[in-house]
């Protein structure tokens, strides 16, 4: 089982770096973008002896807790079997 | 009309029914509520200093070097030669709890866009940090992102984070207080203020584009923790350094232009504080249209924009006419620059959104008007006991100089300045370590030294003889390095103004430290109160944080504390007896808080300084070191460390004060002062102490690698200096490794 998890600022709080992205590519000839927002992506093994549902619980608190900030940031968990 | 918010909506925005009464009565009609979240942010007690404006009158505020005193963005003195500097200092608490990397960031951000909307460089940055037991995981959390926040902006932005001071006791686990000073410098000639003047002249919003963040933020600061604390966590807003360095060369670009008539930045409660504040002060109203304000996100309502607390944005009034310049001058630094509004002659603050008036309010109803409260006051009962314990003197003299070398408030705080860049500007004469730090000032032929004190312990025994005791300290710390104390900015940290307890904390720190500042001649220019320091009903130690700035003529004078030579004899000046009430010693080798407080005579304290003062520029002290928390033991200890400049070394020293042991080697007073020089500078140093009036000896010799301290003749401390440097360097360092 393989998890994938999401992590990005919450909508409405200031991201400088995806500015940052946003700028170089901009400034790259590029007029083709409005925006960039930019996060962090994580691909997960799972322990193979895991139950589904406790994995998804334990990979949701993980996430929660140590993969993303939840003052500032919003993560999307996704699980494939 | 009716009623048109309920009671709840009122408590939200933290207003009580008589509040919203008086609102009522001011404007003789309900608010909108675009105008109740202005009249929220702008009457909260960060904004407002509603419950700390009585007191904070008695303060000394000016002097014969102020050019600029409280009421600004920052306070401004004349160093000489032209030049001024403008120095503040602010918390940044609260934010800095629920989000430690970037609460302390953008407090750092905050307090520097203080300094440069006055028209100064910012050339220096420091913080007074006060967080919990320090082997606490909360703690770590807490200290760790604070750290790395303060590192990230000053860095990124390019200041020195040259000094400060960290605290740990279990009153601040969950309540840690991050107070951000900053100077910066300017020609005299060329400071601005924050003022609209000129009626008709444009009205220019300058910086980054204004987003949903940190709403309500200056009524969070207002606000006591509990469970829920975290629930309020979006409030939180996220800083852009490298955005705020760009807007630092805009603004002093465009101040030199000549186009800016006044400036102010949009920190707490946003683009509301800084329109109602400068049409205020210049005695002009300021109306502007919501819909020509640059915005982040879309579908931003008009009590989101003006209570939004995005950071690096400035609101400036331009000259008639002038206006493209200014924007031209932002454009070309990559920011954001509109018209927004314009001064008027009606003394309101108007605001429209789509040519529609959505908030209208006399200036002064916002500012002068604010509530202003006496709060009862009353003495704490039976909190703090006087009485010394007698088995405090039972303790072996050496496990306990090393366990207060390793003692959190005593150890390195190297692990904290190795984050922060103290080189950058290459201006940086004396780095973190040492009493204060020094800065040349490169306009001028002078150095700067500045320090930041606190003694929360203290205040919480005695607040009005334990602030004295930190200005006094500050003080010293000046002038142990060779400079002239000229002002002061204060942070004042205390728990809830609504209990009598607190506010009499409050008024005995505010008597306690004019007296102090009015000996030293050393006004306070300004500073900041931040109440509600309290999480669940328990508050923090009141803790008043004296940011002190000096003046060092000539930077050859510049002294350290550490010794520098074998064979330069131990001179102790000063001679004020020492006692263990309130001292680091019982605090941390007893584990208890309790009386009485040494006593501070402010007469001896100034005789004491003004004597260092003139042996290092009669170029015969070599160090200089200010004796305090930890006692002379301590003191001795410090003095013996290896440095960025010389090897460790050790000392052999022999002391009687008529005291037994423990007392002597780790009793606390003010006053005192150990100093090295060769052995021939002796006697000189003993005649300026002699027309001085203070008592003066040598107690010791420079020399070998074991630190030796007789007292009355007989051995107490005997340790190889490495040992003891090794248990002061490393605690702290150690600490924040557990975990990883």
């Amino acid at each position: 089982m393989k998890a994938e998890v999401y992590v990005t600022l919450k909508r409405g709080v200031l991201d400088p770096q995806g500015k940052a992205i946003q700028h170089a590519i901009e400034a790259n000839g590029s007029d083709a973008i409005a925006a960039v927002r930019q996060g962090k992506y994580f691909e997960i093994e799972v322990a193979p002896a895991l139950e589904p549902a406790a994995a998804r619980a334990e990979l949701d608190r993980i996430a929660r807790e140590i993969l993303s900030n939840p003052v500032i940031e919003d993560y999307r968990l996704e699980i494939h079997e | 009309m009716q009623q048109p918010f309920t009671p709840e909506v009122i408590a939200e925005h933290g207003l009580t029914p008589s509040e919203y009464d008086r609102i009522v009565e001011l404007l003789e009609r309900h608010p909108t509520i675009v105008e109740l979240g202005i009249f929220s942010v702008m009457w909260s007690e960060h904004c407002s200093y509603k419950s700390s404006r009585v007191h904070l009158k008695r303060l000394p505020t000016t002097g014969e070097c102020v050019v600029q005193g409280p009421g600004e963005n920052a306070g401004i003195v004349d160093i000489g030669e032209g030049y001024t500097v403008a120095f503040k200092i602010e918390s940044h608490n609260h934010p800095s709890f629920i989000e430690p990397f970037q609460g302390a960031a953008t407090g750092v951000g905050g307090i520097l866009r203080d300094i440069f909307t006055m028209g100064a460089r910012p050339i220096a940055a420091m913080n007074s940090l006060h967080f919990g037991d320090i082997d606490s995981q909360g703690t770590r959390r807490v200290a760790d992102g604070v750290v790395r926040g303060i590192g990230h902006y000053g860095n990124c932005f390019g200041v020195p984070t040259i000094g400060g001071e960290v605290h740990f006791s279990d009153r601040y686990e969950k309540n840690p207080l991050v107070n951000a000073f900053a100077l910066g410098i300017m020609k005299r000639d060329q400071i601005f203020l924050g003022k609209a003047e000129g009626v008709g002249n444009p009205v220019i919003y300058v910086g980054a584009k204004t987003g949903r963040d940190g709403i309500h933020g200056a009524t969070m600061a207002s606000a006591e923790f509990d469970d829920e604390a975290l629930e309020k966590r979006p409030t939180v807003q996220v800083g852009d350094p490298f955005l705020e360095k760009l807007l630092l060369e805009a603004c002093l670009e465009a101040m030199r232009s000549g186009a800016v008539v006044g400036i102010q930045d949009m920190g707490a409660a946003g683009l509301t504080c800084s329109t109602c504040e400068m049409g205020f002060r210049g005695g002009t109203g300021v109306e502007i249209e919501l819909d020509l304000v640059p915005q982040r996100e879309t579908g931003m309502t008009p009590y989101e924009i003006m209570l939004s607390e995005s950071q690096e944005r400035m609101l400036l009034v331009a000259s008639h006419g002038r206006a493209r310049e200014v924007i031209e001058i932002f454009h070309k630094w990559e920011l954001d620059a509109v018209v927004v509004g314009r001064v008027t002659d009606d003394g309101k603050m108007r605001v429209l959104e789509h040519g529609e008036v959505v908030a209208e309010i006399p200036n002064v109803f916002l500012t002068d008007e604010a509530p202003v409260y006496h709060r009862p006051l009353a003495r704490p009962e039976g909190e703090v006991v006087l009485e010394l314990l007698h088995d405090a003197l039972d303790v072996d003299a050496e496990g306990a100089l090393l366990e207060l070398l390793a003692s959190p408030n005593i150890a390195s705080k190297e692990w904290v300045y190795d984050q922060y860049d103290h080189m950058v500007r290459t201006n940086t004469v004396v780095l973190p370590g040492s009493d204060a730090a020094v800065l040349r000032v490169k306009e001028t032929r002078k150095a700067l030294a500045m320090t930041l004190d606190s003694n929360a312990r203290y205040c919480e025994i005695d607040p009005r003889l334990g602030v004295m005791h930190a200005v006094a300290e500050a003080a010293r710390n000046l002038s142990v390095t060779g400079a002239r104390p000229l002002a002061v900015t204060n942070c004042m940290n205390f728990a809830s103004p609504e209990r009598p307890e607190t506010m009499w904390q409050f008024s005995e720190t505010i008597d306690g430290m004019s007296e102090a500042c009015r000996a030293f001649d050393t006004p306070v220019t300004g500073g900041n109160v931040s109440f509600y320091n309290e999480t669940d009903g328990r508050g923090i130690f009141p803790t008043p944080v004296i940011g002190m700035v000096g003046l060092i003529d000539d930077p050859k004078h510049v002294t350290t504390q550490w010794f520098a030579k074998e064979g330069h004899a131990v001179v102790l000046i000063g001679d004020e007896t020492p006692a263990l009430g309130g001292s680091e010693y019982l605090a941390t080798v007893r584990g208890v808080l309790t009386g009485p407080l040494p006593g501070l005579d402010l007469d001896r304290e100034k005789a004491v300084q003004e004597a260092v003062r003139t042996a290092i520029t009669d170029e015969l002290i070599v160090s200089a070191h200010d004796c305090s928390d930890g006692g002379i033991a301590v003191a001795l200890a410090e003095c013996c460390f290896s440095s960025y400049r010389l090897p460790a070394v050790g000392a052999t020293v022999d002391l009687d004060f008529g005291l037994d042991a423990i007392t002597t080697l780790f009793g606390e007073a003010p006053s005192r002062v150990i100093a090295s020089a060769p052995v021939g500078a002796v006697a000189k140093i003993a005649e300026i102490c002699r027309r001085i009036g203070v008592p003066c000896r040598q107690v010791g010799i420079v020399g070998g690698d074991r630190l030796r301290i007789d007292v009355r003749g007989a051995t107490s401390v005997d340790v190889r200096v490495a040992d003891l440097e090794s248990a002061w360097r490393s605690r702290i360092a150690a600490a924040m490794a557990v975990g990883r």
